[in-house]
């Protein structure tokens, strides 16, 4: 049998799966940022007519996972696992909206890296034959985050410059192992690298030694250079975090272009006062679902590759003085 | 495995189990920290100044006004207003963290928001709503001081070491 693993941490798939659709939700300050044509539904409010936050974004999320199959015209009972995260303890959106749709679950924590993580594990699913289509989602809700990590959300504080906020969004996408579409090519999964940044608050800071790391590693595996790609993305480094990757590329002998941007840069202007950036599993996901994925389809870009990044603290583990561990995964979508 | 962990020294890092391969990243912890205190901006210090004394400021002064007003109008003993000027600061917090609009004042405002008793107000209420969902007992009544618990006892604990020394003193 031929090994589908290169070199360190790289998977090439041999049949690989296809993107059948994607589909996301987003809310009311995320479709009035510079992505909002890209987006498939916009809440009109941060509750949804819900009771919490925390039942808006399970809601969101389920949302997500059944209209992805809906848009690529399949039955429901055909999918044969969802792959799913959020930042929530417990994965609580993840589980409830699994809940709700009563498919084989599979919960995954990568934090922020939580959509490249389950596209990358749903496409080994299905190039291993371990199942014919996936749902792989994530979402997270800004609210829902501040409450678990920070302050309320009605407590008057000032933000620090280099402080990003948390996405409200929910992204699917339907992989499949036939069918029309982009294809996921090959997934680097990341190591978890601390370099000793505590501020929970520079979140960029903390991840981008973990996405360089993962970048370099997906290149010297697949012994390609940076300019394979039209776009390379990471996930919610922000603009302090982008600095600094590039920065750290630079130093390490990979040359960056200007094909490197950043989801969290893109989904916010600098206009909507967020400061660094967006952040949380939603914004890789409903950047990767709608505005990466449609330029893909419209033959725009044809190659690309999304760096995940996630900040593997607890609101726990910060009080009590520990680093933050950080860990990126990368996935390659080719038309 | 030798040569690893003499590429590691050579970076003054010590190499832990996670590092089975030569470095990737041509930096340091120290080197990096470096970077990143450079590139992250800093806050502006004499802009947030001048805002919270304003803010401040505006939210004392007004509280004056409030005094001024229960000892002239309403015949109430300084002292009296004082107290009413206090509570009616209080409410008014209290009133505008509810419709979520104190904490664009404290963005503004920073420090000038929070150290008047507005900004008490604003640290009572605030999870006050946020836990509301969580049921009146463990939500509200066990969560209620998670932002004001930690003034109130460093707060009570100055004032009894205050109070001690000051009467040690008086002993004198």
């Amino acid at each position: 049998m031929v090994s589908k693993k290169v070199g360190n941490q790289t998977v090439v798939f041999q049949n690989p799966p296809i993107v059948l659709s994607g589909y996301n939700v987003v809310g009311p300050k995320e479709g009035e940022g510079p992505l909002k044509g890209s987006f498939d539904k916009v809440l009109a409010d941060t509750y949804d007519g819900e009771k919490s936050w925390e039942k808006t974004e399970a809601k969101m999320l389920e949302t997500a996972m059944r209209e992805v199959v809906n848009k690529a015209n399949v039955p429901l009972v055909s999918v044969d696992y969802i792959l799913a995260g959020d930042l929530l303890n417990q994965i609580i959106s993840s589980s409830f909206a699994a809940r709700q749709i009563g498919l084989p679950f599979i919960g995954l924590y990568g934090a922020c890296s939580t959509m490249a993580l389950s596209t990358a594990l749903g496409a080994v699913l299905i190039d291993g034959g371990f199942a014919s289509k996936v749902i792989c989602s994530a979402s997270s809700h800004h609210d829902t985050a501040e409450r678990q990590f920070r302050l309320p959300t009605e407590q008057g504080n000032q933000r620090a410059m280099y402080a990003q906020w948390t996405v409200t969004g929910a992204g699917s996408l339907l992989l499949g192992n036939s069918g029309a579409g982009p294809k996921v090519t090959s997934a680097t999964f990341g190591r978890v690298i601390d370099y000793g940044e505590t501020d929970t608050n520079n979140m960029g800071a903390a991840m981008a030694p973990a996405i360089a790391d993962t970048i370099i590693n997906h290149f010297s595996d697949l012994n390609r250079q940076p300019d394979y790609y039209d776009l390379i993305a990471t996930g919610d480094l922000g603009s302090i975090g982008l600095q600094l990757v590039l920065e750290i590329l630079n130093k390490s002998g990979t040359k960056t272009g200007i094909n490197f941007t950043d989801c969290g840069v893109m989904i916010f202007s600098p206009k909507q006062d967020t400061h660094a950036g967006g952040s949380g599993c939603g914004c890789s996901a409903v950047v990767l679902t709608g505005h990466i994925l449609k330029k893909i389809i419209s033959g725009e870009l044809k190659k690309i590759l999304l760096i995940g990044s996630g900040s593997l603290h607890s609101s726990t583990s910060s009080l009590q003085g520990e680093s933050i561990p950080a860990i990126g995964h990368a996935v390659s979508i080719e038309a | 495995m030798k040569e690893i962990r003499e590429l590691y020294n050579k970076r003054g890092e010590k190499m832990n189990q996670s590092n089975l391969r030569p470095p990737t990243i041509n930096l340091t912890p120290k080197e990096y920290k470096e970077i990143t205190q450079r590139i992250s901006p800093k806050p502006k210090v004499l802009k947030n100044v001048i805002m919270a004394f304003l803010v401040g400021g505006l939210i004392c002064s007004f509280g004056q006004i409030l005094i001024n007003f229960y000892m002239n109008y309403t015949g109430l003993s300084k002292i009296a207003a004082q107290m009413a000027g206090t509570a009616s600061l209080i409410l008014l917090g209290a009133l505008l963290t509810g419709l979520g609009v104190y904490d664009k004042i404290v963005k503004i405002g920073g420090a000038g928001g929070i150290v008047p008793v507005t900004g008490f107000a604003n640290s009572m209420v605030s999870p006050a709503l946020e836990y509301k969902r969580e049921g009146y007992v463990f939500g509200v009544g066990g969560k209620l001081f998670t932002v004001a618990g930690p003034i109130l006892v460093y707060g009570i604990v100055t004032s009894i070491i205050v109070g001690i020394s000051y009467s040690i003193i008086n002993w004198f």
